[in-house]
């Protein structure tokens, strides 16, 4: 059981800016976040996208964002918990206990959501047979390749995955590449491949396609896919892949005894604590009369949700505010020279 | 104001006045209309405010965004007439627009 001040869901940049709030004022913390990178949406979803209303920062990308984020935390050493879901949330007499879907376990005073609209999770097909079949014939995922050696193999989606992953196994698999239109939206080098290796027949393409029905019994046998214009294709196939992109869901948070909204935590503006003592959410997962998904939001709600962690956290110290760039504390925490 | 007409999966329908310069998107979330989720907030980041555009307006909206059709890859079920409602903006001469929701939007 790892015991810490403050244990923050979320390595978004609000998860991020809050760890670094909580180390200013002299609090451990840990960061659990189930995507395998830091960033959250940042680095997911827009990591190649300019931001342009961060503070003092006139523009930068997503993944610069990230990056200067990390970077900030550099003075501290903060325990990142990645491909990590927190899946449960239970008090116990002063403390809160948390545990993960890897089997990690916190006991601590302060527990911060800072979720965004939830965790990652991959888009999955929505055919009968998708659940008796993911993780025997269909995966979102691959761990290791050498189990479709000799097999054919249906990959579907149109991005940098499903074509990296069709021209990879088209080494030593048959592959058939599924897609709903003409165009992909992988990296042009990529794109180029896929199509000369459908020239000399290492990749069978199907496009405006997209999947209708898995026939198998205990496993996938055949697969039927479907145009816009109705007609039906059966393809031989033992493994189906499906690359759609990640999707974002609200997923255990919802049991864990907070007020929810609209997929959004209720909280107080003060502590940006929500109905249970000692849990708060900050930035786009929190709800209150005004709220404004904004980053630079995210990170005023983690500064004072840090604050509110300290009284937990130190019941015997009185917490004083500081500045950085007179407090010696707060320098030596940072590892700066006092003038 | 403009009339939209949002009609969900299961075929309740809903009519609302939608200021113009917002998006359908922004018009079904103020509404408390079920069935589009926006994630992203209209980012174009998730596809979770995947519509279906009735045929006869497909054409009158404003032409899909840069990078739309890589998003609505990853929505559920694509159609040749699917959109993004956070990039439909909502003008007088969307006056009676229907949009269908798919079943789901995860």
């Amino acid at each position: 059981m790892i015991k810490t001040d403050a244990l923050i869901i979320g390595a978004g940049p609000t998860g991020l800016f809050t760890a670094h709030q909580l180390k200013l004022i002299g609090l451990d913390c840990e960061v659990v976040d189930n995507l395998d990178k830091i960033g959250g949406q940042c680095i997911e979803l827009y990591p190649d996208k300019p931001i342009y209303d961060i503070p003092a920062v006139p523009e930068c990308t997503g993944e610069e964002l990230t990056n200067n984020l990390i970077n900030q935390l550099k003075p501290f050493d903060i325990k990142f918990h990645l491909s990590e879901r927190v899946d449960e949330v239970k008090k116990s007499s002063d403390m809160w206990i948390v545990k993960t879907n890897k089997g990690t376990s916190f006991t601590t005073p302060n527990v911060i959501i800072a979720g965004g609209v939830g965790s990652f999770e991959p888009r999955k097909f929505s055919v009968e047979g998708q659940d008796k079949f993911e993780n025997k014939s269909i995966f979102y995922s691959i761990k290791d390749k050498n189990i479709f050696k000799g097999k054919t193999v249906s990959i579907f989606g149109g991005g940098d995955s499903a074509l990296d992953w069709a021209v990879e196994l088209s080494n030593n698999c048959n592959i058939n590449l599924i897609h709903r239109r003409d165009e992909f939206r992988g990296a042009q080098a990529t794109v180029d491949k896929v199509h000369e290796l459908v020239k000399s027949n290492k990749i069978n393409l199907f496009t405006k396609f997209q999947l209708k029905k898995l026939n198998g019994s205990s496993n996938i046998e055949s697969i039927d896919i479907e145009n816009e214009d109705k007609e039906i294709k059966n393809l031989k196939t033992d493994y189906v892949l499906g690359f759609f992109g990640l999707i974002m869901q609200l997923g255990p948070i919802a049991n864990w005894g907070l007020n929810i909204d609209k997929k959004t935590v209720e909280v107080d503006t003060e502590k940006f604590e929500t109905n249970q003592k000692g849990i708060y959410a900050v930035g786009d997962i929190c709800n209150y009369p005004g709220k404004l998904k904004l980053i630079l939001s995210g990170f005023h709600e983690g500064a004072l949700a840090a604050r509110a962690c300290f009284k937990l956290a130190r019941p015997n110290e009185k917490y004083r505010f500081e500045f950085t760039t007179s407090s010696k504390a707060i320098k030596s925490r940072l590892g700066v020279k006092s003038d | 104001m403009t009339k939209i007409t949002y009609i969900e999966h299961s075929g309740t329908s809903h009519t609302v006045d939608v200021e113009n310069g917002l998006t359908v998107m922004e018009g079904a979330v103020q509404n408390n209309i079920p069935g589009i989720d926006a994630d992203c907030g209209g980012g174009m980041a998730c596809a979770t405010c995947h519509v279906y555009v009735k045929e006869e307006w497909f054409d009158k909206i404003n032409e899909k965004s840069e990078g739309e059709d890589d998003m609505i890859d990853q929505a559920f079920e694509p159609k040749k007439n699917s959109r993004l409602s956070c990039q439909i903006l909502v003008s007088e001469n969307l006056d009676g627009l229907v949009v269908n929701m798919p079943e789901k939007q995860s």
